[in-house]
């Protein structure tokens, strides 16, 4: 009895039927795609975009060179040299980041202790070619500069959880 | 009027050519349109699929995305075409078009109205099930003349699916031979014009599809199956098993694609003339007309479109399972059972 019915089914095609109900119920169901470039996807104030050197509101710069980052960094992108100033503060000379190499993961941003290097939001940038995407620290300098408004705000937002 | 002062004018212009001309320009105007609708059958059916999976579809190039085949075109016109090398050149780029001409060449018996027909062949449906068999040639030549293992055992594995379907096929045909007593495809589609619903104003419940419903079933799958469409589309099941046209780039892949869907197109039309009334109209207080056949055409393509957006891709063991196992004996019992039914008082085909 019950392979007859098996067999009735399978003849009567019932399980395809059901299945074109649902592509056919789906073909007049509200569409989910976000068209790009004129709408986004809401971003997390944690996003891990394009990174960025901060300064302090006087204008010196945030980076010690305790090289914590560099030491923590998975893909080995981030090099750093430094010397002493003359003022006896320890600053930077280098401070690069292989944006070709780097994975995103935000250990860098995590491991600084004076929140110098930080991921933005930004992840609409481009390099024509490989040499294009290794950032030096006047390019990262810049980066912070130009965001510093954002990456403030985001920040002020992560507080509580830190 | 105005095509006998056209036939007039063209007489005087071409004098005793004029009989090839005419024709000429009636290919013309099948030609034309068929190729158009082969580009916008891309388009829509990239359309279809992307509602089915809750995305929008193209909508870039041109107002809603209509430029979008154009684009596709220019892509693959300008692409190089590789030949490989130890490949049979001129079969390589051959083969394509053998699977192309064929798609094309089935058009001149099929009719649009009871007068609008290229050819009025007395054969016209053994003519197209035969010319239609030379697309195989296509495939199974553009998998040898590939010069690779991959393209050769997948141009074989598709000749034998298509072969294999063909049987079914032909089998769901010769039922509605029967029942129509004709193999013309004008006959076909007066045959089902009359009847106890067509005479009561139900023309959609006197065509074939409802009383041969089996056949009907079994002719829609295997003109997909045919046709190598999703789920039978083992040819372009580039993840698990490689087809014939590996090999091929540019232009010369481009034809095999053009082949697929206007052979898609010309079952569709088949099915619609075979099954579902042609130009009938499917109720009495509407004109027949060549509108009907074109709904139809478009429905049956849907119908494809929405099918492969449905199902997941067969296995190749699984579609000759179905074609040999199920389809081939189902077809044969039915043929009896309509025999059977046609020689009985119950016969509504007088």
């Amino acid at each position: 009895m019950g392979s007859m019915k098996e067999i009735f089914n399978s003849l009567l095609l019932r399980e395809l039927f059901k299945g074109l109900s649902v592509t056919g119920r789906y073909m007049f169901a509200k569409k989910i795609t976000v068209q790009y470039p004129e709408d986004k996807t809401p971003q997390s104030f944690r996003f891990r975009g394009l990174h960025a050197l901060r300064r302090y509101p006087n204008g010196e710069e945030r980076c010690i060179a305790c090289k914590l980052c560099e030491a923590v960094c998975p893909a080995q992108a981030i090099t750093i040299e430094s010397e002493q100033r003359s003022d006896g503060s320890r600053r930077t000379t280098r401070y690069d980041i292989d944006l070709t190499k780097c994975i995103f993961c935000g250990f860098c941003e995590e491991a600084c202790p004076v929140d110098a290097i930080v991921e933005t939001r930004v992840y609409e940038y481009h390099g024509e070619s490989r040499g294009d995407l290794y950032y030096t620290k006047a390019m990262l300098l810049a980066n912070g500069d130009r965001y510093e408004k954002q990456i403030a705000e985001d920040r002020e937002l992560d507080s509580k959880y830190r | 009027m105005m095509v006998a002062a056209l036939q007039e004018l063209l007489q005087g212009f071409f004098g005793s050519a004029f009989p090839l001309v005419w024709t000429l320009l009636k290919i013309v105007l099948i030609i034309a349109p068929l190729l158009l609708s082969v580009a916008y059958l891309t388009f829509w059916e990239r359309k279809v699929i992307g509602w089915m999976q809750v995305r929008i579809g193209p909508n870039r190039v041109g107002p809603w995305g209509l430029i979008q085949p154009i684009a596709d075109g220019l892509k693959l016109l300008l692409k190089e075409v590789v030949i490989p090398t130890g490949a049979d050149k001129s079969v390589f780029l051959i083969a394509p078009m053998f699977a192309f001409a064929p798609a094309l060449a089935a058009w001149a018996v099929v009719p649009f109205n009871d007068t609008l027909v290229l050819a009025n062949v007395n054969a016209s449906l053994l003519y197209i099930m035969s010319i239609t068999s030379i697309g195989v040639y296509g495939i199974i030549l553009s998998g040898w003349a590939s010069n690779s293992k991959y393209a050769f055992l997948g141009g074989m594995r598709s000749a034998a699916q298509m072969i294999s379907y063909e049987v079914a096929m032909g089998l769901a045909l010769v039922v509605v031979l029967m029942v129509s007593n004709s193999l013309n495809l004008g006959d076909i589609v007066g045959s089902q014009s009359q009847g106890y619903f067509a005479d009561k104003g139900f023309g959609v419940l006197s065509w074939n599809w409802l009383p041969l419903l089996p056949m009907f079933v079994v002719y829609l799958v295997a003109i997909v199956a045919e046709t190598n469409r999703a789920p039978f589309d083992l040819a372009e099941g580039e993840s698990e098993i490689v087809g014939f046209h590996v090999e091929y780039s540019g232009m010369a892949f481009a034809v095999f694609f053009l082949a697929e869907y206007a052979n898609m197109i010309l079952v569709s039309a088949l099915t619609s003339i075979l099954f579902l009334g042609g130009w009938l109209s499917p109720v009495g207080f509407l004109p027949h007309s060549i509108l009907w056949l074109f709904i139809k055409i478009s429905f049956v393509l849907f119908v494809f479109l929405w099918i492969r957006a449905t199902f997941p891709r067969y296995r190749y063991d699984q579609i000759m399972r179905l074609g040999w196992k199920v389809f081939i004996p189902l077809c044969l019992i039915w043929l009896v059972v309509v025999g059977c039914w046609m020689m009985s008082p119950l016969s509504i085909w007088k």
